[in-house]
């Protein structure tokens, strides 16, 4: 039992994680159709631009204040403008193929320029233990969850209970409707990829202590963040949340109870079912479209 | 003014010749883990081929023949590694160098052994040299020599009575636990868990779970550099407390600088290590962070090794031959007294194995300390 609250908790931390990115995933779908299989890279690269900057002499604290301006110049502003708006309206497709070969040559590139070696990196959160329940829990776990938890409620807030999160929502349900009421409709869908960029960055600081900063480290983050959207529901950003959480719950389990090498499969088991018996995922909603 | 240009230009050429004396370069082919999961390993030991390389030339090369050396990437993967391998045969090299992983070497070891060229590589999985391949060598201590010292250290020092063993499941890995699986069964030492992890592994936080749930006397980690990083961060985030012990891989440069305070306290045997308390050593540790700016971890000593393994062997032999340099290499002592470049003294059995003097070191303050050092045993 106790070993179980050890692995709730660390399931729920990377879980957390997991759901950042999830939710980035659903963002750009929902306002421009845009499928980024370079996500994960997204994820790897902002811990390298804050790197850089500490590498130049900076410290810390502007080290990730420069790497989240950057990331939202680069990661949010650069990609929609330099490859979203130009393959997008070839479709979507060519589109996804488009974001594919970006996340090769992100990792080349970082590869190139940086090192193919793991570096360290430093954590926001300081290390040590509290006691809960009578175990021993990590502070760096708790810490992690913490943050990515009150971001996604911040999220969420924006979206909800905003003005700009409604005109997102109407952009994201009906782009045509939205422009006739008056939505600025280009500007709300640069404004998720800004929170895209923001989101990986994020995720990227809290994910990199752990993983280390290495070129192929988005690899693991992508594909488990895009099982998590889809199973939560690609087109709700409250299921990619419940997708990353119970994806890094689900696989923390696997590792320990069904086997550490098949720990990879059973997300993408649990992904089958979902696609099979619920295709809209756990709490996405039926999607129609007209071809 | 032409016939003076001319002149330097014959001077120039005259001069070189007599550095160079016998003509064309020797050339010999590496094949590494550049990149992927094992590019500390292959970057290092391509650093310390290069180093050494640098300082034979430097010197008017072997038997007055420059060494000349190519780098291929096997990107971490035996698949490459086997395919690089066979386009670097094809330029009959006059030895092989690498790979470092030991899954890499023993897919490409019949290649060179069918070419008849002899391999020194990394590797030391305990399997790689009882196959009777008579081209392939160590650089350093397999694991039939250095799992004994693991689990004699473990019974005999820290007294545990169970321990939980995480490996990594590849050859190396799996071959690291048999061996010391078999060891802790002389000292009837309980398996408390037995973890296999993956290659690449990014989260260890569940595998740390089962060891705090099997509550061990001691954890065995046999994993890559890495991974050993990742998961001694792990083990410190769970707060086990309990000896962590390993070989090599555990307590390497890299391992250090990757996990920071969690490596503090990490123990394990060593073959080779830039903290041993061997002044041609500490030496070979100066020029490289001279040269590269980093400290080396135990790979570029192997890289840095297998190109004074080859220039004793050569001039022992008096000719370039790569078809009789393995016969020649097999039973070898090399002394450092009369080859420094070889920085301890070594000796090469049939096998391809080594004997020489091992270390077991302690990380004391993001240091490796060496604790005890372990005779040469002939």
């Amino acid at each position: 039992m106790s070993n179980l609250l050890d692995l709730l908790v660390a399931g729920l931390a990377t879980g957390a994680i997991y759901a950042l990115v999830a939710v980035g995933f659903t963002l750009l779908w929902q306002t421009s159709q845009t499928i980024n299989f370079a996500q994960g890279e997204f994820v790897m690269l902002p811990a390298f631009l804050m790197l850089a900057v500490m590498h130049a002499g900076a410290p810390f604290w502007l080290a990730i204040i420069l790497g989240i301006l950057l990331s939202l110049l680069l990661l949010g502003l650069g990609f929609k403008l330099l490859l979203v708006d130009p393959m997008l309206r070839h479709g979507v497709l060519p589109l996804a193929i488009a974001t594919m070969a970006l996340a090769i040559g992100m990792k080349e590139a970082v590869k190139q320029f940086f090192s193919a070696e793991a570096s360290p990196f430093p954590s926001i959160v300081p290390a040590g233990d509290v006691s809960i329940l009578g175990r021993v829990v990590s502070l760096q776990s708790l810490g992690v969850l913490a943050l990515a938890i009150a971001v996604v409620i911040g999220l969420t807030a924006l979206l909800n209970r905003t003005s700009i999160g409604h005109q997102m929502q109407a952009t994201a349900q009906n782009p045509t409707v939205a422009r006739i009421i008056g939505v600025p409709v280009e500007r709300m869908i640069l404004l998720t990829f800004l929170i895209n960029a923001f989101l990986v960055a994020l995720a990227s600081l809290l994910i990199t202590p752990i993983y280390l900063a290495k070129f192929s480290s988005g690899e693991v983050l992508g594909q488990a963040a895009f099982i998590a959207a889809i199973v939560g529901g690609f087109n709700q950003v409250r299921g990619a949340i419940a997708g990353g959480l119970l994806i890094g719950v689900v696989d923390n389990l696997a590792a320990a109870y069904v086997s550490t090498q098949y720990r990879a499969a059973v997300p993408l088991i649990l992904l089958i079912v979902i696609i099979l018996f619920r295709p809209q995922g756990l709490l996405g909603r039926p999607e129609e479209r007209t071809v | 003014m032409r016939s003076g240009i001319f002149a330097g230009l014959l001077l120039a050429t005259v001069s070189a010749g007599a550095a160079f004396a016998q003509g064309a370069p020797i050339k010999l082919a590496n094949v590494a883990e550049l990149s992927g999961g094992g590019a500390t390993v292959g970057n290092n030991w391509k650093n310390g081929i290069d180093l050494a390389i640098e300082e034979v030339n430097a010197k008017g090369g072997l038997l007055g023949r420059k060494l000349e050396v190519t780098h291929a990437d096997s990107q971490s993967n035996p698949g490459v590694a086997r395919a690089q391998v066979q386009k670097a045969l094809d330029n009959e090299p006059y030895v092989l160098l690498g790979p470092g992983y030991s899954g890499s070497v023993k897919v490409t070891s019949p290649l060179a052994a069918e070419a008849g060229i002899a391999q020194i590589m990394g590797g030391e999985a305990a399997e790689l040299t009882q196959g009777g391949n008579k081209f392939l060598f160590r650089t350093s201590f397999g694991q039939q020599s250095s799992m004994p010292k693991v689990a004699k250290y473990i019974n005999d020092e820290l007294k545990a009575k169970s321990v939980a063993i995480v490996w990594v499941n590849n050859d190396f890995g799996k071959g690291g636990r048999d061996v010391i699986t078999k060891e802790f069964a002389k000292y009837n030492i309980k398996i408390a868990a037995d973890i296999s992890t993956e290659a690449g592994q990014a989260d260890f936080a569940a595998d740390v779970s089962k060891i705090k749930a099997a509550a061990p006397d001691a954890v065995f980690v046999y994993v890559n550099e890495e991974e050993s990083a990742r998961m001694l961060k792990e083990l410190k985030r769970q707060a086990i407390t309990v000896p962590l012990v390993g070989e090599t891989t555990l307590v390497g440069q890299k391992v250090v600088e990757l996990a920071g305070d969690a490596a503090n306290g990490a123990r394990g045997h060593v073959g080779l290590t830039t903290d041993a308390p061997v002044d041609l050593v500490k030496a070979f540790r100066e020029k490289f962070v001279k040269k590269y700016n980093y400290v080396p971890d135990h790979n570029g000593l192997k890289g840095y090794l297998a190109i004074y393994m080859i220039k004793a062997t050569t001039e022992k032999m008096g000719k370039v031959d790569s078809k009789a340099f393995a016969d020649n290499l097999h039973g070898l002592t090399i002394k450092a007294a009369s080859e420094p470049g070889i920085l301890m003294d070594v000796t090469f059995d049939e096998k391809g194995d080594i004997d020489r003097q091992g270390f077991l070191v302690e990380i004391v303050e993001g240091k490796q300390v060496v604790k005890q050092v372990l005779p040469k045993l002939n």
